[in-house]
């Protein structure tokens, strides 16, 4: 059952750019465990989407099937949502956009969603480059059904049964790396100063923005020796960079010490400033990105933050090279030929 | 062979190929010839699951009283394929002809008594003529149509005429191909009596008909109906279809400023996605399609499930081949039918369309975007692999001069903020079909999850039974709407004057005429409806009612038409008799008559005279 929340409002609410309180972009009550990561994920993109002041009803959101898919419920109810079958979101997601590319594409799906089932729609929507956002809801397991381990756990983590993951883990963030996504970034769904401006962020990106975000499943795999609980999380994060997103590159006011930071002009004018850079590292270099990956990954760190972008990137409309129109928006007028060419057509059959 | 037997604009011609060496061009020109001698004419081509080196087939059969089903009584083979010889030979009916290449002596034992043998050296000729091998392989083909044009009495006018439009684009290819032509010709007239019995003369039996492909035909029709998304997977034979489509979207639809287009095409990683694409696209308001055929329509029907339960419009063809599993995959067969009307777990039922011709597959195109729409629901265009595939004698094309698009029940931003309350599947108009909203329409207005679970009328999730018990009965509802819209049957009578019915839809229409006059030169009388759609339109249980007998005929081994009236329309299933085949090649006359024959009831029937007009539309 999803709860519909009271419509009261306090007057005084303040409001964003566009006249919205963040009231607007919330959704129904959370029928997910107290505790839950999701429901942290679902807060940012709540907070993300109010203070970038977009309209509620320009963004639609989609998922597939299993507890994550279960948030679009839960946040921007004044959005259209579609919750598709069990990793399908990517070829739902491609066809609305597809029809519509005037609109915001948000789709949330879960590892089991993604690594598993939905692997093939995934990696194709990468390599169109769709322009949406991706966001997995990372938590190992499978929640729905009770804690069985998914694709995303790591070898050697412990099941809250007792058991260990004799498998290797499949990693997203470098899959979705070596397939030529535009933007690929990891957080924690603990973290929301890290992963607020990273959903702006990928909202703004024009393309295929990936966020693997790891999000803890309080039930069934926050036990001792689980790679994917709250504590091991926290105690193994490696902070790649600090990042704000700027509305509009020419507000940028902080200034940090040259070397460690960068800017990151995004195509709608916006713009993302990193800071605490490690040294010697570039998100637009893939390849060091890549270095940076594997590096965390052997030492046994959870990288998080933007790891790569490629801000000029070709979506798929640019690539297919359809009209500026929105598709769904052509009329008779647009797509019905003559009846002199009927007749042409017929003359050329005879 | 006696003086007597002439048959004049009645015969099949069978050409036996190798596929990859350029004959399916020759001989589409060779059909396109006939036509334009004014006599009717159908061609099936027969080929491989491959692309070159194996034996491929072409069926051409000359029909002056307009039938258009295949024949297997082949009046003349042309063999070029030394692997299908011995075959080739063997499939000539008694007192017909055998041509082949005489370069290489047939061996005695290949020899029949009744039939007759014409040895063209055709690759003699070619080698005598060309120095480039591409040259003399593909000439061949030009030279063996020549010999036919002379056999056959083929005006060789009408033959140049067809064979400067095949190269209207390349011009410099004319005089070379008609030069070939010619060498064809004058071999034959210098070395046999010609024409043979079987031969052609000129009438003005085609009128304005055109010669045209159902998948074409629906690719046009997409065109036509503002399709602007097309999500696909290739699949033999449904990938023709998105490749007119294709064409036509790049003659019509690019805007000639910008370069720009007005449509967008996917090949998809699988089938799954073509599917998703397509309703995530109609979803959100563009109309758009896809193509596929049996093992798509096996992934497809998870999505068809949720399309039908959320309520999306989703146009979708299949195009049959012969399953199950792979199958015959370059082999025709009506056997989707169960697996489409009732697609996806659950109880499901989806909309059929079913043409018969080209001029159908254009009409039923257009109208499936409108009904998809009017019915939030997948509605499945049903053709075959003879249908969507071959060359079919057609009526021309026709679209209303202001016909407008259904989009059904969609509520723009003014009759959504003016509305009291919003619930994406409230029954206001109690026909079952609800009003829904696009994305990005309002800001305040409208919002809704789409979702595949049980959800009341607000679209909010439950698991409350009177709620998505009320939720099922409305698409009962739309399902009782749905049936007045659905095309009637078509009947070939004006009244009903036997107590003998026949049924058939789709590509069987064409053997189940000539099979109605042949049963009336045995003196049997029957009434024929042929269906169009799904759900069943009314008139069709009544015409079942109105028949003691009634026989289904159609082309798969289950019978699983019959199988669909008899669940939905509750008849019993004593009195609809199975007329099937299933070999992957169209059905026959002759096989329909085979089967129907020991069945009829001899009192059943009344003797009629039957009418042999052929002015039946295509």
């Amino acid at each position: 059952m999803s709860y519909i929340k009271p419509p009261f409002r306090h007057p005084d609410l303040p409001t964003n750019e566009v006249g919205y309180s963040k009231k607007d972009y919330e959704g129904a009550i959370s029928t997910l465990c107290a505790g839950c990561g999701h429901d942290s994920i679902s807060g940012a993109i709540v907070q993300a989407c109010y203070e970038m002041s977009i309209e509620p009803h320009l963004i639609a959101k989609f998922s597939g099937i299993g507890c994550s898919s279960k948030t679009p419920a839960y946040f921007l109810s004044n959005s259209h949502g579609f919750n598709s079958v069990h990793g399908r979101m990517p070829s739902v997601t491609t066809g609305a956009n597809l029809a519509n590319r005037d609109l915001i594409y948000l789709g949330v799906s879960g590892d089991g969603d993604t690594a598993s089932i939905g692997m093939g729609q995934f990696v194709h929507a990468i390599r169109r480059n769709v322009n949406m956002t991706y966001i997995v809801m990372n938590n190992g397991c499978y929640g729905l059904t009770k804690g069985q381990d998914s694709a995303t756990a790591d070898f050697g983590s412990l099941s809250k049964g007792g058991s260990t993951n004799m498998f290797q883990a499949i990693d997203l963030v470098g899959l979705s790396m070596e397939l030529g996504a535009t933007f690929v970034a990891r957080s924690f769904s603990g973290d929301k100063t890290q992963l607020i401006p990273l959903i702006k962020a990928a909202m703004s990106h024009q393309g295929f923005a990936f966020i693997d975000v790891i999000s803890p499943c309080v039930t069934f795999n926050n036990n001792v020796g689980s790679t994917k609980s709250y504590d091991y999380v926290r105690d193994h994060v490696e902070t790649l960079s600090m990042m704000d997103f700027v509305p509009d590159k020419t507000e940028i006011l902080v200034d940090y010490a040259e070397g460690d930071s960068k800017s990151v002009e995004l195509h709608d004018g916006s713009a993302i400033q990193l800071h605490k850079l490690a040294s010697g590292w570039d998100p637009t270099d893939r390849n060091l990105s890549f270095d940076r990956l594997h590096q965390s990954r052997d030492k046994g760190e959870i990288l998080t933050g933007l790891i790569y972008i490629e801000p000029n990137g070709s979506e798929l409309h640019s690539v297919i090279n359809t009209v500026k129109k929105p598709l769904n928006s052509l009329s008779e007028k647009d797509l019905m030929p003559s009846l002199a060419t009927l007749e042409l057509i017929n003359e050329d059959h005879r | 062979m006696s003086k007597n037997s002439i048959k004049i604009n009645d015969f099949v011609v069978r050409f036996a190929n190798v596929n990859g060496t350029g004959s399916a061009s020759a001989n589409t020109m060779f059909a396109k010839s006939i036509f334009r001698m004014g006599v009717p004419m159908t061609a099936k081509n027969v080929f491989p699951s491959n692309i070159q080196g194996l034996p491929t087939w072409y069926e051409v059969r000359v029909s002056e009283k307009g039938y258009l089903g295949r024949s297997e009584a082949v009046d003349m083979v042309v063999c070029l394929n030394p692997q299908s010889l011995k075959k080739d030979i063997a499939t000539v009916k008694p007192e017909g002809y055998f041509v082949y290449d005489s370069t290489k002596l047939l061996s005695k034992d290949l020899l029949r008594e009744d039939i007759n043998y014409v040895g063209i050296p055709m690759t003699e000729i070619c080698l005598r003529e060309y120095s480039d091998p591409r040259m003399r392989q593909l000439f061949k083909n030009m030279v063996y149509i020549g010999g036919l044009a002379a056999l056959l009495d083929i005006d060789l006018e009408v033959v140049k005429s067809v064979i400067a439009d095949e190269f209207k684009k390349k011009p410099k290819l004319v005089e070379p191909n008609i030069n070939a032509l010619q060498l064809g010709v004058d071999y034959v007239k210098s070395n046999f009596q010609y024409p043979l019995n079987i031969r052609m003369e000129k009438r003005n039996l085609v009128g304005n008909k055109i010669v045209i492909d159902g998948n074409k035909a629906c690719g046009l029709g997409a065109i036509y109906a503002g399709a602007t998304v097309a999500a696909w997977y290739p699949l033999t034979p449904s990938t023709s279809l998105v490749t007119a489509f294709e064409k036509f979207a790049n003659q019509y639809r690019v805007d000639p400023e910008t370069g720009l287009k007005k449509f967008a095409i996917v090949q998809a990683e699988d089938e799954l996605a073509a599917i998703g694409m397509v309703i995530g696209a109609s979803w959100n308001g563009a109309r758009a399609f896809t193509s596929t055929s049996g093992p798509g329509i096996s992934l497809m029907s998870e999505f068809l499930g949720l399309a039908y339960y959320a309520e999306i419009p989703t146009v979708l063809f299949d195009i049959q081949r012969t399953g199950p599993s792979t199958g015959m995959p370059t082999r025709t067969q009506q056997s989707d039918i169960l697996s489409c009307a009732y697609a996806s777990h659950g109880d499901t039922k989806q909309v059929l369309l079913i043409p018969s011709t080209p001029k159908e597959c254009f009409e039923m195109t257009a109208n499936a975007f409108d009904l998809a729409e009017r019915l939030q629901t997948p509605v499945i265009v049903m053709l075959d692999l003879d249908l969507g595939m071959n060359d079919h004698l057609s009526d021309p094309f026709v679209w209303e001069q202001n016909r407008t698009y259904d989009r059904g029940k969609v509520l723009n931003k003014e009759e959504l903020e003016n509305s009291a309350t919003f619930g994406r599947y409230l029954d206001i108009d109690n026909d079952g079909i609800s009003y829904r909203t696009l994305p990005g329409t309002s800001p305040t207005k409208g919002s809704y999850v789409t979702r595949g679970t049980s959800k009341d009328e607000y679209a909010r999730y439950t698991e409350e039974s009177a709620e998505y018990v009320k939720g099922m009965e409305k698409l009962s509802r739309k399902w009782e709407t749905a049936k007045t819209m659905t095309p009637k049957p078509e009947f070939y009578q004006p009244h009903n004057k036997s107590k003998i019915g026949i049924v058939f839809f789709g590509t069987t229409l064409f053997s189940a005429l000539e099979s109605m006059d042949k049963l009336a030169e045995k003196g049997i009388s029957v009434d024929a409806m042929r269906v169009k759609g799904f759900p069943f339109a009314k008139g069709i249980e009544d015409f079942i009612d109105q028949h003691e007998q009634v026989f289904v005929i159609e082309q798969n081994r289950d019978a699983q038409f019959r199988s669909l009236l008899v669940n939905e329309l509750e008849i019993n299933p004593k009195k609809l008799l199975k007329v099937s085949n299933y070999d992957g090649m169209p059905i026959t006359a002759d096989c329909i008559l085979t089967q129907m024959l020991p069945k009829i009831n001899p009192e059943g029937h009344e003797i009629h005279a039957h009418n042999k007009s052929v002015n039946y539309d295509l």
